[in-house]
């Protein structure tokens, strides 16, 4: 709570969580001028971090943008969704219904990005998820103002498999996750991209979410004796697994790979233990583009920190709103004209160029990274401009 | 699974079960002798794990920062007893429920202001950080086994304490008539916050051994205190044997439920079902013996 407070009295808008009762009535002179975004982030527990990069990415795009998103001013409302499944129906309620907001944002976790999609797939307002990566988003639960910038689960464990099954001596993996949406996807992107190989999964190995004791399961993959491990964990779940799996003496014996985050956000506390791990993410340090090179430098400048793969995908949520937003200059109850122009942009991101598929997914590129010391340093890209889980497309009805 | 795994199975569970007693030994202390439910008791888990990431970053050495940390802890605990805790004694389960509840929200925000919300790394002291080969592919680290050692060593001086020493026979009879004890002329409540602040330090130092094999990050100590209340539940209010029983039942039923495949009639049980196991094996006791295993009968 005390983080909350603080948070507030620093943030630039003043119109958050408990002011926004305050600042509603103020504004409804101002109605019609500005754009009004809701933003619905996690700002404390566990993935508050997450949450602020997000927020800081999308404010960067907008200063970029001159302050304005199609000439308006912009107006945000901010709610901390706490990454609680149970409250995010009445959360997302506060900015649609009685904010009455013209662009939602968000969110991190994919069980409140869930909730949050029912609710906007009925108002129609309009929806852009800056990460919550489950696959129904864009598919069975796919709507024409539902847009994602971040990533699919099934888009990075495709990636994987793809790069694992293009190696001749990976004949047999392990893969080991949490037994919840996120890891379920992954695992099956994983088999599905793994599965055009001539290779075989020897075992799978699931845990109930949250468990962390990780020792027997170990000792299962040492017995099992595959060429690769595919695992998903994220947090400190992942740095405990990275360690776990380390000391238990499997790191040099059998590869272990996985999902990007599996290694972002714990390197640090890691140390040696995660060195030459490999992963697949839509985005990597060292990318070494201009374009990458010139965001890390304004982002570094603006918020004296250095840029995650969350702050590009807030940056990115910026720049596609933008672009929408500019088309129908600033008119944001063109709805049509708006979602048409999203559509069809590029979105020239720092980790390189992607557009939206016909269920409003990015394809993109998959990078392949490898650890070296505190750097998830890119070493190829593992699929081109990866389009997302043909099944989930095949149940999205629009477009 | 052959006979070789099965052992490798068998160390594990005995190694987590250990674990699980250090951690929830101070909680049997605090609420079988005081009667005190201390919900916030993941919480020290958590502060120790944290006081050892920082610590040993400051001071540089793990052997310096375990004492340093125990010390700290022992001194917050005293605090709390003499603040908080000790208006407690005489009142129904819930204020202290609610308070203690309270001091989970308070730590996290601390936590949050002091260490951040990263996740942090505990190297492993440099003479414990050699590995055994157990087979070609696994070996096991020498720190586990440190810990065990530890765990036990633990189990033995509580045991020692309570049984054979005359502050033990005061921690005892308090438990059992706390009034005649006072009248006695014995200072019951010093007795209290000693055995409060021990509790308490037993969970952090638990934190402090486990961090560097388990990483520190916001949430750790939640993820205990329901496995702690479990032990305390099948083990018996208050009995240290007890506790050391459940704590290894459960790390050997965990553990096996985790591996072994079990299907009964074409439905996969096991291990599939493996985040009920644990819960299963605590209400069959508590069918059998409601009291727990070594819990005194009402």
């Amino acid at each position: 709570m005390i983080k909350r407070r603080r948070f507030l009295k620093g943030a630039a808008a003043g119109a958050a969580v408990a002011g926004a009762e305050l600042v509603v009535p103020a504004l409804a002179f101002a109605q019609g001028a500005k754009i009004k975004i809701g933003l619905m982030l996690p700002y404390t527990g566990t993935f508050a971090p997450l949450g602020v990069a997000i927020e800081n990415g999308f404010r960067l795009a907008l200063q970029e943008a001159g302050g304005k998103f199609g000439g308006r001013e912009v107006e945000f409302f901010k709610v901390d969704d706490e990454s609680e499944p149970a409250k995010a129906t009445d959360n997302v309620n506060r900015l649609v219904n009685r904010d009455k907001v013209d662009v939602v944002l968000g969110t991190v976790h994919s069980g409140v990005a869930a909730a949050m999609i029912r609710v906007t797939r009925e108002s129609g307002t309009l929806h852009i998820i800056p990460n919550a990566g489950v696959g129904v988003a864009t598919g069975a639960l796919c709507a024409p103002n539902i847009f994602r910038t971040s990533f699919s689960n099934w888009q990075n464990g495709y990636a994987m498999g793809v790069a694992l099954a293009q190696r001749k001596n990976v004949k047999s993996v392990v893969t080991i996750t949490w037994r919840y949406a996120a890891g379920e996807e992954m695992v099956k992107g994983f088999k599905d991209g793994f599965g055009k190989g001539a290779g075989k999964i020897a075992k799978e190995i699931w845990l109930p979410f949250p468990n962390v004791e990780f020792q027997p399961l170990l000792t299962e993959i040492a017995a099992a004796k595959p060429d690769a491990v595919f695992a998903f964990f994220a947090g400190g779940g992942a740095a405990k697994f990275l360690r776990d799996y380390a000391q238990a003496g499997l790191k040099d014996k059998i590869p272990l790979t996985g999902t990007g985050f599996l290694t972002d956000g714990v390197l640090e506390a890691v140390g040696s233990s995660a060195q030459g791990v490999e992963t697949a993410l839509h985005y990597a340090d060292n990318l070494n583009t201009k374009r990458d090179n010139e965001f890390r430098l304004a982002y570094a400048k603006t918020y004296k920190l250095q840029p995650d793969v969350y702050a590009v995908q807030g940056y990115d949520s910026g720049l596609l709103l933008a672009a929408g937003l500019k088309a129908v200059n600033g008119d944001a109850s063109r709805k049509k004209e708006l979602i048409a122009a999203m559509e069809k942009t590029t979105v020239d991101s720092p980790r390189g160029k992607w557009r939206l598929s016909r269920a409003h997914n990015p394809v993109q590129d998959i990078y392949l990274r490898k650890v070296s010391g505190t750097d998830n340093k890119v070493s190829g890209v593992a699929v081109k401009a990866l389009d997302d889980d043909p099944a989930a497309m095949a149940a999205c009805k629009i477009g | 699974m052959d006979f070789h795994t099965f052992l490798i199975q068998l160390l594990n569970g005995v190694q987590y079960g250990l674990l699980l007693f250090l951690v929830s030994s101070g909680l049997t202390l605090v609420f079988g002798i005081m009667g005190i439910i201390n919900v916030a008791h993941g919480s020290f888990y958590m502060i120790g794990a944290y006081l050892a990431w920082s610590l040993v970053g400051g001071l540089g050495s793990f052997w310096i920062a375990l004492p340093a940390g125990i010390a700290i802890t022992l001194v917050l605990g005293l605090l709390l007893e003499v603040l908080l805790i000790r208006k407690l004694y005489d009142r129904d389960h819930l204020y202290q429920v609610l308070l203690t509840y309270g001091l989970i929200l308070i730590f996290e925000e601390l936590r949050s202001l002091l260490w951040g919300d990263d996740v942090r790394g505990v190297p492993i002291p440099e003479v414990l950080s050699a590995s055994i080969p157990l087979t070609e592919t696994q070996s096991y680290p020498v720190y586990r086994l440190w810990i065990s050692a530890v765990c036990l060593v633990v189990a033995g001086l509580m045991v020692w304490v309570i049984q054979k020493t005359r502050l033990g026979m005061i921690i005892r009879a308090g438990s059992a008539n706390r009034e005649m004890v006072q009248s006695l002329g014995i200072d019951v409540r010093l007795v209290y916050r000693l055995v409060f602040a021990a509790g308490i330090t037993l969970a952090a130092l638990a934190g402090m051994i486990a961090s560097p094999v388990s990483a520190v990050f916001p949430g750790m100590g939640n993820q205990v205190l329901i496995v702690c209340f479990v032990v305390i539940v099948i083990g018996g209010m208050g009995s240290v044997k007890g506790a050391m029983l459940a704590s290894l039942l459960i790390g050997l039923v965990d553990t096996f439920g985790k591996v072994l495949h079990l299907e009964v009639a074409g439905v996969k049980l096991l291990p599939e079902l493996s985040s009920m196991t644990v819960y299963l094996l605590m209400a069959i006791v508590l069918l059998w013996r409601p009291e727990g295993v070594f819990g005194r009968r009402p």
